[in-house]
């Protein structure tokens, strides 16, 4: 890249081959033409938030990304929750930022964790996530793969409650039912109501425990070894800050002469993007500026292949016991055709017959002679 | 009484400027939540201007913390009725004692979760059960996660909830015993409660003074400081001003209401201690 960086600038500079450039082919310009072609295309990111109610989770995701997504969002009290159960909400919408445009799904999950008793209160979710695998399993598998939809998760932002100790049992079996279909991002929620040695604490608590038990979160890729000692610095201070305390806020207020995202307290001004009170710029920094590529790039490689595999080992394992066929050969799973499609086939089927029929003609002539 | 984490022993520390809860008594607070619903109470006798009082922490590890939190309140329901069942048995005694040792409970502060949403639905079914049997006080626990704006909206939505739903907290409207009561009572009943705490045993120098409280990087959080929080408040109501009357209501409602009861299950006659009595006693 940094090959191509230097023939880059040089194009641009004099607009003119010299001799010495007409020695390369030129596909060092390939990172650009992915670049203005992505950038045409636009992204997608789906991000899911998991956690109880009443953790800040609406007030995080409009701090990280500037919106304002819940507005006309009725908060259910506490009679209406005994019987509510968890429900997936998605929210879409479409942002744009020097002209990249980003089209963002957040999934909610109102109610996890929230009646008296939980048990299995993240099946729904578990169930959403495997919807979205079968759907793109099937579009892949399909006649028509020109516009596949993605609906795919590509990250879930774990809130974990600061008023506890650590983890506490939803917390881990959650994450345990989780961790193999999703990318998780543990975050220590409302961390404005912990003071640093607090916070400290709590950290290594939850990483020891997340050992424990054996949970898989997402784990920040290695950089490069050629990489400058600024970014290793910072990537090292990236992994020992996680989980990543977090604040946010829908409010901007005044602090130090400036206006600021942020909480107003008896007691001092909480700043959202000040690091030295909490991690909300590591978090955003991580989540979009750095690693958003990267959650996807698992979430396709890995989870989606995990599940595919699964997923085809049942079908073939299935087949298998039915004696219907030995070939270890599996058999995709058609999708339902539409109308047009099915049109097609029914064509199709009817040319086959045709030529069959005709097949056994010509050969009863040919007996006959 | 609790989720774990909600700073209950911390609290209790800070009430009795001493060091009187379960953390501070050599118990583990790192160890496992235990897998159902504990009930641990430790003794102690504080000194005050020549008073002596003995107080009884008791402290419910594990309740609210599991998955399956179903009847989670009733171990703790239990407890207390097996603390009337044991002055009731010695007052009825023929030789008893002049001071009949007192093992109920005259208090139960009741922690809520500062999510500033509502009440969960745990915290509805436990009230609604144990209002009944013990004086319950709803307290809004770290409520240093609030602006003000915040927990004023959160108190008003908290209150409503415990009125729609019927839950009478302590003081209970139908115990005031005069308009004085009333009039003192309501404010509080209307006005501040539930207190919105914050509790520390942590020392610092504010303005040339020592304080308690809570050092963050935006500010210093004073415990005692009406600015910050309600915890001189809840110090006041339960100690300073209403804590003999909690042990009336106590005595005079709580529980004249299982002595009636246990009566009439008896057919009008007191309890005797006899054979099938023991095994009646564990039914409870």
């Amino acid at each position: 890249t940094s090959a191509g960086g230097f023939f880059k600038n040089k194009l641009c500079e004099t607009g003119v081959f010299t001799d010495h450039e007409k020695q390369y082919v030129g596909f060092a310009t390939l990172p650009n033409q992915v670049h203005r072609k992505s950038v045409k295309k636009g992204f997608d990111f789906t991000l899911m938030v998991a956690g109880e109610s009443g953790l800040g989770k609406s007030t995080l995701v409009n701090s990280l990304f500037l919106t304002d997504l819940y507005k006309d969002r009725k908060l259910l009290n506490a009679e209406e929750r005994i019987s509510q159960t968890v429900e997936i909400l998605k929210h879409t919408v479409d942002i744009e930022e020097k002209g990249v445009k980003l089209k963002l799904t957040i999934v909610d999950t109102p109610g996890f964790g929230d009646a008296v008793n939980n048990t299995e209160c993240w099946k729904p979710i578990t169930d959403y996530i495997d919807q979205q695998f079968e759907q793109y399993f099937r579009d892949e598998s399909g006649l028509n793969r020109k516009n596949i939809q993605d609906n795919r998760v590509h990250c879930c932002l774990y809130f974990i409650s600061p008023f506890g100790h650590g983890l506490r049992p939803v917390d881990v079996e959650f994450m345990k039912a989780l961790h193999e279909k999703v990318n998780i991002v543990p975050l220590i929620a409302k961390a404005d109501c912990l003071i640093p040695s607090e916070i400290r604490k709590l950290k290594e608590r939850i990483r020891e425990e997340i050992d424990k038990f054996g949970i898989k979160v997402y784990q920040f890729p290695d950089c490069d070894s050629d990489e400058d000692e600024e970014f290793k610095q910072q990537d090292r201070e990236l992994k020992e800050s996680a989980p990543f305390a977090v604040i946010g806020s829908n409010t901007v207020v005044e602090a130090k002469g400036q206006r600021v995202r942020g909480r107003l307290y008896p007691w001092g001004i909480v700043e959202v993007e000040n690091q030295a009170h909490c991690d909300f710029v590591k978090l955003r920094n991580m989540l979009i500026r750095t690693h958003m590529h990267d959650l996807k790039d698992v979430t396709c490689d890995v989870h989606y292949e995990n599940y595919r595999a699964q997923c085809i080992q049942q079908m073939t394992s299935k087949l298998t016991q039915d004696n219907r066929i030995e070939s270890p050969i599996p058999i995709l799973p058609l999708p339902t055709p539409d109308a047009e499609t099915e049109k097609l086939i029914k064509m199709k089927d009817e040319e086959l017959r045709r030529m069959q029929e005709m097949l056994q003609k010509m050969q009863q002539q040919m007996q006959d002679q | 009484m609790s989720q774990s984490g909600l700073g209950k022993s911390t609290l209790v520390n800070t009430l009795f400027k001493s060091q009187v809860s379960r953390k501070s008594s050599g118990w583990n607070r790192e160890e496992k939540i235990p897998k159902t619903v504990e009930i641990k109470a430790i003794g102690h006798v504080i000194e005050e201007g020549g008073v002596k009082m003995k107080l009884t922490v008791i402290d419910t590890p594990g309740f609210g913390d599991q998955i399956n939190n179903e009847n989670c309140w009733e171990p703790i329901e239990k407890y207390i009725n097996e603390q009337y069942e044991k002055f009731l048995k010695e007052e009825v005694n023929i030789a008893r004692k002049k001071r009949i040792p007192d093992t109920r409970v005259h208090c139960c502060l009741y922690f809520i979760s500062p999510t500033g949403h509502s009440l969960r639905p745990l915290d509805l079914e436990f009230m609604k059960h144990l209002s009944k049997v013990v004086n319950i006080i709803p307290v809004i626990a770290k409520a240093d996660t609030m602006t003000l704006e915040e927990k004023t909206e959160f108190k008003q939505r908290v209150r409503k909830e415990l009125e729609v739903n019927g839950i009478e907290f302590y003081p209970q409207k139908e115990f005031d015993e005069d308009l004085e009561d009333k009039t003192e009572n309501d404010k509080i009943r209307q006005e501040s409660m539930p207190f919105a705490v914050v509790g520390s045993d942590k020392e610092y120098q504010v303005n040339g003074k020592r304080i308690l409280g809570r050092k963050t990087p935006w500010g210093v959080i004073e415990v005692e400081n009406l600015n910050h929080c309600e915890f001189a408040l809840l110090r006041d109501f339960v100690i300073r001003t209403h804590l003999q009357d909690l042990k009336e209501v106590t005595h005079n409602i709580h529980y004249e209401t299982y002595r009636a009861k246990r009566l009439n299950d008896n057919g009008g006659l007191p309890p005797v201690t006899t054979e099938t009595e023991e095994n009646h006693e564990s039914n409870l």
